[in-house]
């Protein structure tokens, strides 16, 4: 986790994206600036085509920007090639997807595993940081099951689980109860507000109203732009 | 992510789809078992060959005068230029025992197809006949079971008597004491002196079912024209005896014949070295065309391999999709592609092998052809199905590793 508050977790500069659709040009993003500090929890909002998932993918480090620039953590990442990029994604970034994004095959623990195998950690350190993280999410019960054996709720407690192991700067959910009925959903979030507690920084992508009041600051894009970005007055539930 | 943890994901993986990995190594599987089984009948005939046939055939430092060689691949021009030769007389043995000045023991005989008929009428066709002198027997080690030999006076009076093999004196006399009774020979009267020693098969040719009788006895009209043997066989005390032995021989058949100097032999000198050296042809023949046809299964199956790994591939984009947001890098995501592809193509090899062995082991005891498994054989062909599916897999490899995660996160 890092190290001091009100240190920039996230700056980008002018950030821009153009994809290549047959002819045309779309400009996904025209130039966005936001700074993220740590321990922040911050709602993306906007509607559909507004550029909110082109930013978290850029943000993510699952894509480069067309022009702009991006520090992580201050380190300067928009022109880094891709070994380096899967090595930040690897140790600063841990994703929550709607769809939990779960390998069907494996148990709880061996995906709660896998960014640690691929950070090169040792097999017995490994086992025991997945076993400690799937208790943090009350799994300790279901840790060799597989996905298909879960509920939806336990499904995406596995894939927080695997976000976090990796201890990384900061949690990147997109819609993370997009696939939940909403008392699963609201448990989520109360896990999601405990970890903000705990003083992860998290970066929270929705469409969702009630979902992104459970955030301290709200983003809102529009056109590729960043349309408002405001402060919440009243802190998130359950924290 | 290490090898030990991607071979697991791949066994997994084919364990999950048993019939589909099946079909997808099958060109593999084709290919090994194919390589296995005849390359065990081939070492299996080699060390037969090198150590039986070898002295069966020819005998033990022993050299052997025909008209024509034993083993041949003549082509017609070869063999009409071989009939008009003069044949081997019993004199050129004469002749060879007089002249050779060698320490050595020298024999004719000559063969043909006999029909035996004890006297209680039990008919045994096919009989290996041969008709030939006293010291045959020493010079080719056929040893006695029962009874005794027939001497040098026996052959030279030409004194009907016969020495069995082992087959053909139990089909013609089953538990009765076959010494001393008579015996028809092609319908002529033979006393059985002797029974020899069980020596076998060759090929599936018994060479337990004959009967050799002294060459001057009434078997010589059977065999051959009057005064004419197939071979003259001459055995030295010592194999360093032979090159020397084989000149001698080549010069008193040469001057018998009248050979001049520029004239080829019209005769053949061999040892067990010519049988090997037609074996050594053979053999490597079989392994010059051999490794093409399995080569071209195991490319054939390479393929197979390929698609399948190609399917795969796209069937888990989202899965690879995860692992690179996760932090697969691509060397990552290659190795794991190679893994499964090698994993997968070496358990096949491991099934051909199997199979392959067993084959070879049918072909052994359901033909007269030996064989024998090589263990570097076995070795090589797990190392050409791993190698084979590692090629295999490099594409597919290739295609998985440059998957944009963007992309390949949103695929349905």
């Amino acid at each position: 986790m890092s190290a001091s508050r009100n240190h920039a977790i996230i700056r980008t500069h002018a950030l821009k994206k153009d994809y290549v659709l047959g002819a045309e040009i779309v400009h996904a993003l025209r130039g966005v600036d936001l700074v993220i500090d740590a321990n922040e929890y911050v709602a993306i909002m906007g509607p559909s085509g507004s550029g909110k998932s082109t930013l978290m993918n850029l943000i993510g480090c699952l894509d480069t920007p067309t022009e702009g620039e991006y520090w992580l953590d201050g380190e300067p990442v928009a022109g880094l090639p891709d070994d380096e990029l899967a090595r930040i994604r690897n140790r600063e970034i841990g994703f929550v997807f709607q769809t939990f994004n779960l390998l069907p095959r494996a148990t709880a623990l061996h995906n709660v595993e896998l960014p640690l195998i691929y950070g090169g950690i040792p097999r017995r350190e490994r086992r025991e940081r997945a076993q400690a993280m799937l208790e943090r999410v009350a799994l300790a019960d279901r840790m060799h099951h597989r996905p298909a054996e879960l509920s939806g709720g336990q499904r995406q407690r596995v894939a927080i689980a695997r976000a976090l192991v990796n201890r990384p700067s900061i949690l990147l959910a997109d819609e993370p109860t997009g696939n939940l009925d909403s008392q699963t959903g609201a448990e989520i979030m109360a896990l999601f507000d405990l970890l903000h507690g705990e003083g992860q920084t998290i970066l929270l992508v929705t469409h969702e109203h009630d979902i992104a009041e459970h955030a301290h600051r709200a983003v809102t894009l529009r056109d590729g732009l960043i349309a408002s970005d405001q402060l919440r007055s009243v802190p998130a539930l359950g924290s | 992510m290490n090898p030990r943890a991607g071979i697991a994901l791949a066994l997994a993986q084919i364990r999950a789809q048993k019939l589909k990995s099946f079909f997808a190594v099958l060109g593999v599987i084709i290919g090994v078992m194919f390589l296995i089984a005849v390359v065990s009948v081939v070492e299996g005939m080699n060390r037969y060959i090198t150590e039986d046939f070898a002295r069966q055939v020819y005998g033990l430092n022993t050299i052997t005068v025909r008209r024509v060689p034993e083993i041949n691949f003549a082509g017609p021009s070869e063999w009409r230029e071989w009939q008009r030769r003069p044949r081997l007389r019993f004199e050129d043995a004469d002749a060879i025992h007089e002249q050779l000045g060698l320490p050595a023991l020298v024999a004719v005989e000559s063969d043909a197809d006999a029909v035996l008929e004890a006297e209680d009428g039990t008919e045994v066709k096919n009989v290996w006949l041969s008709g030939a002198s006293a010291d045959y027997f020493r010079i080719m080690e056929h040893e006695i079971a029962r009874g005794r030999l027939f001497t040098p006076p026996e052959d030279r009076f030409g004194i009907p008597v016969v020495v069995l093999g082992h087959e053909a004196a139990e089909k013609l006399f089953g538990s009765r004491d076959p010494l001393g009774r008579r015996v028809r020979i092609n319908g002529f009267p033979f006393r059985v002196i002797g029974v020899l020693e069980q020596e076998g098969s060759l090929f599936g040719f018994s060479l337990d079912r004959r009967a050799i009788a002294p060459a001057h006895s009434p078997v010589a009209r059977m065999v051959n024209p009057h005064g004419i043997v197939d071979r003259i066989v001459v055995r030295v005390s010592d194999a360093q005896l032979i090159p020397l032995a084989k000149l001698r021989l080549e010069a008193i058949m040469r001057s018998r014949r009248g050979l001049r100097p520029n004239d080829g032999n019209n005769f053949v000198i061999e040892t067990s070295d010519e049988g090997l050296s037609f074996w050594a042809r053979i053999s490597r023949i079989l392994y010059i065309a051999f490794p093409g046809l399995v080569s071209i299964a195991l490319v054939v199956g390479g393929i197979v391999i390929m698609n399948i790994m190609l399917v795969s591939v796209v069937e888990r984009t989202r899965e690879i999709g995860v692992r690179k947001a996760i932090g697969a890098r691509r060397r990552d995501i290659i190795l794991q592609v190679l893994v499964e592809s090698a994993t997968l193509s070496g358990l096949g090899a491991i099934l051909g092998i199997a199979i392959g062995i067993g084959l070879a082991w049918l072909v052994r005891a359901l033909s007269p052809l030996p064989a024998v498994i090589a263990p570097q054989w076995i070795a090589a062909a797990v190392l050409l199905g791993v190698g084979v599916g590692m090629i295999a897999g490099i594409y597919p490899a290739a295609r998985a590793a440059a998957l944009d995660p963007v992309v390949a996160l949103r695929h349905e």
